[in-house]
Formats: structure tokens, sequence, C-alpha cells
């Protein structure tokens, strides 16, 4: 508690895109239920504050931590584990906490490929002198530091206990609004908090769920890529027109957006319920709807679903049973 | 450190062919390999994906996965649905740096003891070349280049 009475809230970013805490101010004016219940004492996107002044905290004094951002440097892992250690509830918020999301895709790669490509490869990239990021660099004045950029992506429970998990790209702000009221609730002795561990802000089933186009018999003979169709069907099921749509893994929570404005579902809400390994699940539903029995027109029909890891674990590939690549994990 | 691996694999079996296939095998004293542990299930079509990347990131160095001949299932073609999930499965695990060797498809019938017992064999020589996968376990044992461990945690949530 802090000297008003309120309990204290944080906000937190590490391997991220921003668009977390865009989701947070998205849910407009009950963004001042916020302010009226909870003393924002970190926030780095939305004030200044410093981490010496979170490590002079008492351990367990922030009450609720949203934590967006995978663990991609030391400093990112520091900063969990600070968290952590000040706040009651940790909460996995966003698909890059929770299962590595973008940032994750980097696992495919080796750590000196990612290198090469940012400082070496790109087109816009000049750099004469070869200067890659070092962990310590010796200057005139001294010995400079930066965060360490680990091999592999790890998503937050990887690195501490969380929680709480509240998925999504970002996640919806109808689901943040009613879990903040939630957490209001139980403030006021109104409610109860969900059992430890829970994923929050999501509704049950899959996107397929909440999908309101017609599912018949899935036979396919080609995947498409939605931007090589001239026409997609209104009202049918993407799937069925042959578009990788990752509706059937995906825990249901957004009021399937993507497949009713025409866009096949690309999984930010991550696996749904039961699903030990997301990409495992699309894998299951995909092959079972391919309309061949012999092994040359399946690989035909393979081919054109271009990039299937790509498409498999466009978000979970951090928080996948492989987790990374062998390339990816071997690279130090 | 080769000349001693002695690979493991994981074998998948259809309840109504190559599991008496391979029961026939070991009553008609037919040598295999045993590097193979075998795994009944009730049809090749019951193989989830995820069963193979739980047994290649648990430990395993190569996977088996074994069915009806193409017509001949038990649930009339759940072993299609295999063969089709097997190939997609070897597409992705390649994007994943695993040798696609590592998984095999075999169709054996309840008769064929022997032709089962032969497919063991060459897959676990296969697999010996290929070495050994060492998928990480990424808690305890696996460090990375900085060398902070895991931390472990104390009461993980389910």
């Amino acid at each position: 508690m802090t000297a008003n009475g309120k309990p204290k809230f944080a906000m937190y970013w590490a391997a991220s895109c921003g668009g977390c805490e865009i989701a947070v101010l998205n849910i407009h004016e009950k963004i001042l239920d916020v302010d009226a219940n909870f003393e924002v004492v970190f926030w780095p996107v939305a004030m200044d504050t410093k981490y010496k002044d979170v490590e002079k905290m008492e351990d367990g004094s922030i009450l609720l931590t949203l934590f967006n951002g995978g663990i991609r440097t030391s400093e990112n892992e520091e900063l969990a584990k600070l968290l952590r250690r000040k706040s009651k509830l940790l909460v996995a918020f966003g698909s890059c906490a929770c299962e590595g999301c973008i940032p994750g895709l980097a696992n495919l790669t080796s750590r000196e490929a990612l290198m090469n490509t940012v400082y070496r490869n790109e087109i816009s990239t000049v750099n004469a002198e070869h200067v890659r990021p070092h962990v310590s660099t010796q200057v005139p004045e001294g010995e400079l530091h930066i965060p360490e950029f680990y091999p592999v992506l790890r998503t937050l429970d990887q690195v501490v206990k969380v929680d709480y998990y509240m998925p999504g790209c970002p996640p919806e702000s109808h689901q943040i609004g009613a879990v903040i009221d939630l957490v209001i609730q139980v403030l006021q002795g109104k409610a109860e908090l969900p059992p430890a561990g829970a994923t929050i802000g999501v509704s049950p089933s899959t996107v397929c769920e909440e999908c309101p186009r017609t599912r018949g018999v899935k036979n396919i003979k080609k995947f498409t890529r939605i931007q090589d169709l001239e026409h997609i069907d209104p009202e049918l099921c993407l799937l069925e027109q042959g578009i990788p749509c990752n509706g059937p893994a995906t825990h249901a929570g957004c009021g399937a957006l993507c497949p009713q404005a025409g866009a096949q579902c690309i999984g930010c809400y991550g696996p749904a319920e039961g699903v030990l390994d997301y990409g495992a699940r699309l894998m299951t539903a995909f092959a079972s709807v391919i309309d061949s029995q012999d092994p040359e027109e399946i690989d035909q029909i393979l081919d054109t679903l271009v990039d299937p890891a790509g498409q498999f674990y466009r978000f979970n590939l951090a928080g996948s049973l492989l987790r990374a690549s062998k390339p990816a994990w071997q690279s130090s | 450190m080769t000349d001693t691996f002695e690979p493991v694999i994981i074998g998948f079996t259809c309840n109504w062919c190559s599991y008496r296939a391979a029961d026939l095998a070991g009553t008609a004293r037919v040598k295999y390999p045993p590097n193979v542990r075998l795994i009944r299930l009730m049809c090749s079509g019951r193989l989830d994906p995820t069963f193979v990347l739980k047994a290649l990131s648990g430990g395993a160095d190569g996977v088996l996965i074994t069915g009806c001949h193409p017509g001949e299932c038990h649930y009339l073609e759940q072993n299609y649905k295999a063969l089709r999930r097997y190939l997609l499965l070897r597409r992705t695990l390649t994007q994943m740096g695993i040798e696609p060797g590592r998984v095999k498809l075999v169709w054996a019938s309840a008769a064929e003891g022997v032709y089962l017992a032969q497919e063991i064999a060459k897959l676990t020589e296969e697999i010996r070349v290929l070495g050994p996968l060492n998928w990480p376990k990424w808690q305890g044992d696996f460090k990375f280049a900085h060398d902070i461990p895991v931390e472990h945690l104390e009461e993980v949530a389910a």
C-alpha cells in the first residue's frame, strides 16, 4: 500500500513491440478506473522511473504487474526476476510473454545469422567497420556494458513463475477491461481471483467457435495464400476455401475478428485449452482435411503450404515443445 | 562417442497390425535391436504429432510410426490421415533443423513380423549414422553461453 492507501500497479515491456501498452491505453475511460484504484509505480513507456526505484521497493509490495515481451536479453531476464520478487501477481501479458510471439520466430535462426542480417546483410545497412554489439567495450573513459543478447528467446514462465496468462497480440481491449474490472472487484471483496496459473481474458473453446462462417465438410486439394485469391467466399469457412486458417487450434477471446474481416486467423491468442503443442494441433487439423490418399499428390498439395513452421508456430515457437530450432540452440 | 552410441527410438504401433507384427516377431524368436521402445495405439490415426515432438524434445533420437497397409485400416481410412500428418510433420521438423530421416513411417500387417523387425534394424542403423539428437532439456543441464541457469521454479503452476 502506498501513502494514499492505493495498491501498486506496474507494467513492463521486455522483447516486444509496444502494442500491448497501446492496448492498455485503448481501454478508453476505463484507464481512469486504473488510476482511481491503483498507484502506478513503474511503467517505463508512460512515466519516468528508474530500475533502482523498483529495487528499493519492498518485496511483494506491487500488487499487480502486467509483464509483456519475451526474454531475449540479460536485461529482460533481470527485470523479469526483479518484478517477480516485487510483485504479488505477475501476469504474462500478451502473446510475447505467454508464448514468444513474433520475436520468438527468431528461434528458427542462429544468433550469428540474426546478427549477420542486422549488421551486415540488410540492403539498408552501411557498416564498413563491421561494428557488432559487444557486452563490454573499452573506451577512454572506462568500460561500457550493454545487456547480452541470448541465443534463444524464452517466454516469461520459462524464466520465472507466472501467476496468470493473458494472451493476444495484443489482448483485446474489452478483455483487458474485464480483467481490470475483476481485479478491482477482488480488491473490494466482491469477487475472487481465478485459480493460480489460469489463462485470463479469454473465452472458452477456439476461434472457430466464435467464427460466424459456415462450416461443412473440408476437402482441400490446394492451399492458397489469401493475397493470391481473386475472390473469397464471405460466408464459407476459410480453411474450406484452402486458406490456411489457424482457428481450429487457437484460444477464443478475440471474437474471431480476422475471419470476419475475410482474413485467416493467424493464431495470436495462442493454444486453446488442453493443447500441449499448438503447431502439432494445427498439423493434425490441416492434414485431416487434405483430400488425397496418394503420397505424391499429398506432397504436391503440401508444396502449396508455404513455410509450415512459420504457419504453425507464428506466435508459439518459443512456447512450443521444441522451443527453438537446432541451429538456434546450438549457437552461442 | 559414436562407437558406443545406442539410439533411443520411440515406436508407435497400431493395435490391429504392427503391434501384432511385433508380437509375432517375438513369438517367432526374430531378433531386432532393443533400441526401439514400442507404444501401442489403437490406430496410426491416433498419432498426434504432439507425441513425436514430445519424444524428440524429451530425449529420443528417432521415432518410428507404423500402421496398417493403405486400404487395410481397421477404421477404414485413418492410416491415410497418419500418412498426411507424417508428411506434413517431416517438413516442419526439417525447418526446425531435425533431419527428416529421424522420423519414419512403415506399414506392416499382422503377418509381417520379420519385415517389421528388418525395418526396425534398418532405422536403428540409419539413426546411429545420424548420431544423437540431444535436444536440450532446457532446465538443469542446458546452459546458455553466458552460463546463467534457468531459475528453478519452486511450484510450477500447471
